[in-house]
């Protein structure tokens, strides 16, 4: 918990930490709450209150079937948030797993491996997942299938490449001299010396996921309606941006938040190092 | 130190505040149908028009092979035939001089044509034109009503340079809408797939894909002449920059809008014109798929959704409400009682399904195709409306090509909303797909007596008697709850003030020889 | 030239499995360009009909035979959906996305150089402090966010462009350049902030180094010393990312395009995706492939010839 003293090792406060500290905590804050309560549900539609502007009863205003967009705003930042966190979470770990056998053990398989990781990477992204849209349905539950797959490269090509350093490095060395096995010089022993450098690429990661989910929705592949999502809900809002410029930019702003929160979380802990 | 960052964070958001009050007090248009009013100026010759259109031409130019309503809707500018649809339903001879004179017995046509009718190319349309083109149309036509009823057809023949004859195996009341369809083109002519030749009051200039589509006025047209020079087809597949282009007034016309697009329409250049969009949007059940084998399950879905609600949602109350599978532009055919049969009643739902061995409920899904807006909306009320009876919707929005798969093509669905459209002006288009035979009854209905109702009406020679017959199997469908039927979209064509003319048919066509600017 | 030949030789591979895979994907994914075409007024038998025409009705390899002997000789075939060649269609619409994507790049090089120097050498400086916070924030702003924020403000409330009516480079090639600096603009700025913090971060750490003190030593003053000595060296890794960045920006583009509503290559491919046609994905999929293969090999050799020690992240 030292961290979160906010001074950094030059003794300057670490203003990019408590910033985004302070953006982050709001944030999973208004996610939290909605969880539990919104103001309205955010799929109840109001045929006498279409195309509000921010008002007391509707903060954000209405969309244009009558629709609370703070409610849906809550909903939206919490679906974006899912979803980034268990791509995140897939991409890491079998990322991780991938990395560490090919970096460590090296040969055909490694190959192999970082061929298809080439080949992911050379198609464009956003293709990819709209083919695997196709195969796998829309939903929720498919982004997070879609886009961890999509996250697996970047992943294990970071945990590969450090392995492979910190296999070459003495105290490995030693361990096998010392009659230690494969599989446990590799989780025991470098496995924890590469989350360092793994550090900023899950804050990357999650940002890349927030945005990759964003734009998914916003081409229409992304979460189902009536569910909320930001995208989503941006692609919508474009339509309305002279008469209702409100619900674009709230929608939007949501989006940024979220993202800078934890970029500035990152490079704040970055600094700490 | 802090203070500066954090002045730099405020500066931003209140430049971000500023513009978002600069347009938030921005007053809420009128109501699309208040500036419904025409000018009545003098019609001027000439000028050039942008219209905006929302899809692609598809697939292949020519009149035979193209399948998209958007691509006839453009074309229908360029190609003719012997007859034509006017906007009141009615046919009116176009390459033949006058409606053709029938034999007795119905099964005999005899057409003149028209003096000096000149094909784009400028070649003057002969009797061994028209041949070959009836000829080509029933090799080739992707139209399978209109191939059915063309191979009903024994014999075509020139009888002399000006006059074809057509003989039928069998009398077919709706004949003339289908020779209506059949496009006169150039009989040695083979480019129509890529730069189609016609005798419409327009001819084709060029295209490039994704981009736009140029006709041009036809100056050696038989009847009156287009007023308009040049038409550019913009295409604008993502309805938000269309409505960008609307608000920065670079095109001059945009059709097939919905209640929402005019509402937010805030450029004042423009007025509004309000049609119908031709179509029967309703919530199609598969009858294969159990609960909606249930003649119970099906009313009480229909007891259970409120249309006028779905209408004041989503287009503020515009739309026309069918209750069967014929719009109201089939005037002859549309019967309004049948509106009313299944009024707004929760209660009576949910009786019903509980006599249907649902008491509480169950799950479903319905299926929508992503990119059609008015659809997905519709959908997504009856979400809402389902739940108040207890059933429990997923709504599963899909790619269109992919719902052509597997919910049209495949019949693999519980439920899907969408809008069937009529390609001629003829019941049939409209109700023999729900025979239990044809290949496109996507749902599966299988009703014996409405089969025979059909194959009656088809029989039937006497007009009046026809008209009746169709009208009881169109009944039938709402008195058996076929579907959940909703509505006839809502259709409206925005324009600058400088123009007029704009004609609405009951068919998916856009005849731009009328439209013209006023002085 | 031995890593050159190898590298060249993993490329032509990768360019190999991704036309497999793009043949695949097609493959399984529901629908066919027959469907698409026929719409909601066919019968079973029309589009099985279409479907012998077209050729679907062959073997999978066959059909991928086939389009991959017709590609090597260079013709990549006839749009199931236009009819028209492919070549064509894309010949049509490749200049405007690659025009994007250039100016995007200039974008990058001719704001992040001059603002990275600019901040390296006033590090600690107010500017330095409004930048560093100001690029945390735009690296945080979703392209299409920024995209939508551009067209409101210039388009709507300035009216310096119309946002949803591109204008073509065959029309006015001022007014395609005005109207395409905003969409290049959408997907650059993210990456110009990264751009210039990796700048400056580098041009600081060279100006840690030994060569440096020597050259402060020989009486240069600090600004010489960083214009002169540790730029040449600082901005090799700026280079390969901006590289790198070319290769990324394509498939930004394509979402960009959709805001933009620009008839470039990303809509085509978008289009040609729901139409299943598929003699124009594959011809884009290879097309976006080869760019993105060869910048990167270009990155590579780049880096790899400056300075082998620089590894690409």
């Amino acid at each position: 918990m030292n961290r979160l003293k906010t001074r950094s090792a030059s003794g300057k406060p670490n203003y990019f930490l408590r910033l985004g500290a302070v953006i982050t905590s709001v944030m999973v804050l208004l996610i939290l709450v909605g969880m539990i309560w919104q103001p309205y549900s955010p799929t109840a539609m109001d045929a006498t209150a279409k195309s509000q502007s921010p008002s007391f009863a509707h903060l954000f205003g209405t969309d244009t079937m009558g629709r609370d967009i703070l409610s849906r705003i809550m909903e939206g930042a919490g679906t974006t948030f899912l979803i980034a966190t268990c791509v995140v979470l897939v991409g890491f770990v079998i990322g991780t797993i991938i990395g560490c056998l090919t970096g460590y053990f090296g040969g055909v398989a490694d190959v192999i491996l970082m061929r298809v990781c080439d080949s992911i990477t050379a198609f464009p992204s956003i293709l990819l997942a709209l083919v695997m849209v196709m195969l796998f349905g829309r939903g929720k539950y498919q982004i997070i299938l879609i886009l961890g797959i999509l996250f697996i490269p970047s992943f294990a090509r970071v945990v590969r490449g450090e392995v492979a350093r910190q296999r070459s490095l003495t105290y490995s060395y030693s361990a096998r001299l010392m009659g230690a096995g494969h599989f446990r010089i590799i989780f025991r022993h470098i496995l924890p010396n590469t989350f360092p450098v793994l550090l900023p690429t899950i804050s990357i990661g999650f940002n890349n996921a927030v945005l990759a989910e964003a734009s998914m929705s916003y081409v229409g592949v992304g979460v189902q309606k009536p569910d909320a999502s930001l995208g989503g809900m941006l692609s919508e809002a474009q339509a309305y941006l002279g008469n209702a410029p409100w619900y674009a930019l709230f929608t939007g702003l949501t989006i940024v938040l979220l993202i800078l929160g934890f970029s500035m979380l990152g490079e704040g802990l970055s600094r700490e190092e | 130190m802090l203070k500066k960052r954090m002045l730099a964070l405020f500066l931003l958001g209140a430049l971000l505040a500023t513009v978002l009050c600069a347009c938030g007090d921005k007053k809420q248009t009128d109501n699309p149908s208040s500036d419904e009013t025409s000018s009545s100026g003098e019609p001027v010759n000439g000028g050039e028009v942008v219209i905006g259109i929302s899809q692609d031409l598809g697939d292949s130019l020519d009149p035979y092979q193209m399948t998209a309503a958007g691509t006839r809707e453009v074309l229908f500018n360029v190609y003719e035939g012997l007859v034509k649809p006017n906007k009141d339903g009615e046919f009116i001879p176009a390459v033949a001089a006058e409606l053709p004179k029938k034999s007795e017995d119905g099964t005999s046509y005899t057409f003149t044509l028209r003096e000096n009718v000149k094909f784009h190319n400028g070649a003057v349309v002969t009797a061994d034109d028209v041949v070959k083109s009836f000829k080509t149309c029933a090799a080739t036509t992707v139209d399978t009503a209109l191939a059915a009823a063309l191979s009903d057809v024994k014999e075509i023949k020139a009888v002399d340079a000006k006059t074809v004859s057509l003989t039928l195996k069998k009398p077919n009341g709706d004949m003339l809408s289908y020779i209506a369809s059949v496009a006169i083109t150039p009989a040695n002519y083979t480019e129509q797939v890529t730069k189609p030749v016609g005798t419409g009051s327009f001819k084709f200039v060029s295209r490039s894909v994704q981009d736009n589509v140029v006709l041009e006025k036809f100056a050696d047209y038989w009847g009156q002449p287009a007023y308009l020079d040049k038409l550019t087809y913009k295409i604008y597949e993502d309805p938000t920059a269309l409505m960008s282009a609307l608000g920065a007034g670079s095109v001059d016309m945009a059709v097939h809008l919905t209640t929402d697009q005019v509402s937010t329409l805030s450029n004042q250049e423009y007025k509004t014109v309000e049609g119908t969009m031709n179509l029967v949007q309703a919530l199609y059940l598969n009858h294969k798929v159990a609960p909606f084998d249930n003649g119970k399950v099906r009313k009480a879905l229909s007891y259970a959704i409120d249309v006028d609600e779905i209408l004041a949602i989503t287009a503020d109350g515009h739309g026309t409400k069918v209750g069967t599978s014929i719009y109201p532009a089939f005037t002859r055919y549309f019967d309004q009682s049948l509106v009313g049969t299944y009024p707004y009643d929760p209660e009576k739902a949910k009786a019903l399904l509980a006599e249907a061995g649902y008491p509480d409920g169950f799950s479903m899904t319905i299926s929508v195709p992503s990119n059609y807006t008015p659809h997905v909306k519709t959908a997504e009320v009856m979400v809402e409306q389902l739940a108040k009876v207890g059933v429990k919707v997923k709504l599963d929005q899909v790619e269109w090509e992919t719902w052509l798969s597997n919910v049209y093509n495949d019949r693999n669905f519980q439920s899907t909303v969408i809008g069937f459209d009529a390609v001629t002006l003829t019941p049939g288009a409209l109700l023999n797909r729900w025979v239990s035979t044809n290949g496109k009854n996507m749902i599966n209905y299988n009703n014996p007596q409405y089969d025979a109702m059909i194959a009656k009406a088809e029989a039937t020679v006497d007009d009046t008697q026809r008209t009746e017959l169709y009208k009881q199997a169109a009944k039938m469908l709402t008195d058996t709850a076929a579907n959940v039927y909703v509505q006839d979209l809502a259709d409206f064509v925005v324009m600058k003030k400088s123009l007029d003319g704009y004609a609405f048919y009951p068919l998916y066509v856009m005849d731009m020889s009328t439209v013209h600017y006023v002085k | 030239m031995k890593y050159v030949a190898r590298k060249l030789f993993t490329l032509i591979i990768t360019l190999f499995i991704v036309s497999l895979l793009a043949f695949l994907a097609f493959q399984i994914i529901p629908s066919d360009a027959a469907l698409s075409r026929l719409g909601t007024n066919a019968t079973p038998e029309q589009v099985a009909q279409l479907q012998h025409e077209l050729g679907l009705d062959r073997s999978v390899m066959v059909q991928y035979g086939d389009w991959l002997s017709d590609f090597l000789h260079g013709d990549m075939g006839i749009s199931f959906k236009y009819n028209m060649p492919v070549k064509e269609m894309i010949m049509e619409k490749l200049p405007l996305t690659a025009v994007l994507v250039l100016l995007a790049c200039f974008l990058m090089v001719a704001l992040s150089f001059p603002i990275g120097v600019f901040t390296a050498r006033h590090a600690g400086g107010v500017f330095d402090r409004i930048m560093t916070v100001l690029n945390q924030i735009l690296m945080s702003i979703p392209p299409v966010f920024v995209g939508i924020l551009l067209s409101f403000v210039f388009g709507t409330l300035f009216r310096v462009f119309n946002p949803g009516s591109f204008v073509s480079y065959n029309e006015n090639v001022l007014r395609f350049l005005l109207f395409m600096l905003f969409p290049a603009l959408s997907i650059a700025i993210s990456r110009i902030a990264m751009s210039v913090k990796m700048l400056r971060a580098s041009l600081l750490g060279e100006m840690d180094k030994n060569y440096i003190r020597t050259a402060y030593s020989r009486g240069h003053s600090r600004s010489t010393a960083l214009r002169k000595h540790a730029l040449k060296n600082a901005v090799i890794p700026v280079i390969v990312f901006i590289a790198v960045s070319a290769a990324e920006m394509v498939a930004g583009s394509i979402i960009i395009e959709q805001v933009f509503a620009i008839p470039g290559i990303g809509r085509l491919l978008l289009v040609s995706i729901s139409n299943r046609d598929y003699p124009v994905v594959q011809a884009i999929v290879m097309i976006l492939a080869f760019w993105v293969v060869i910048v990167n090999f270009l990155a590579d050799i780049l880096s790899q010839y400056i300075d082998p020690r620089v590894r690409l992240g």
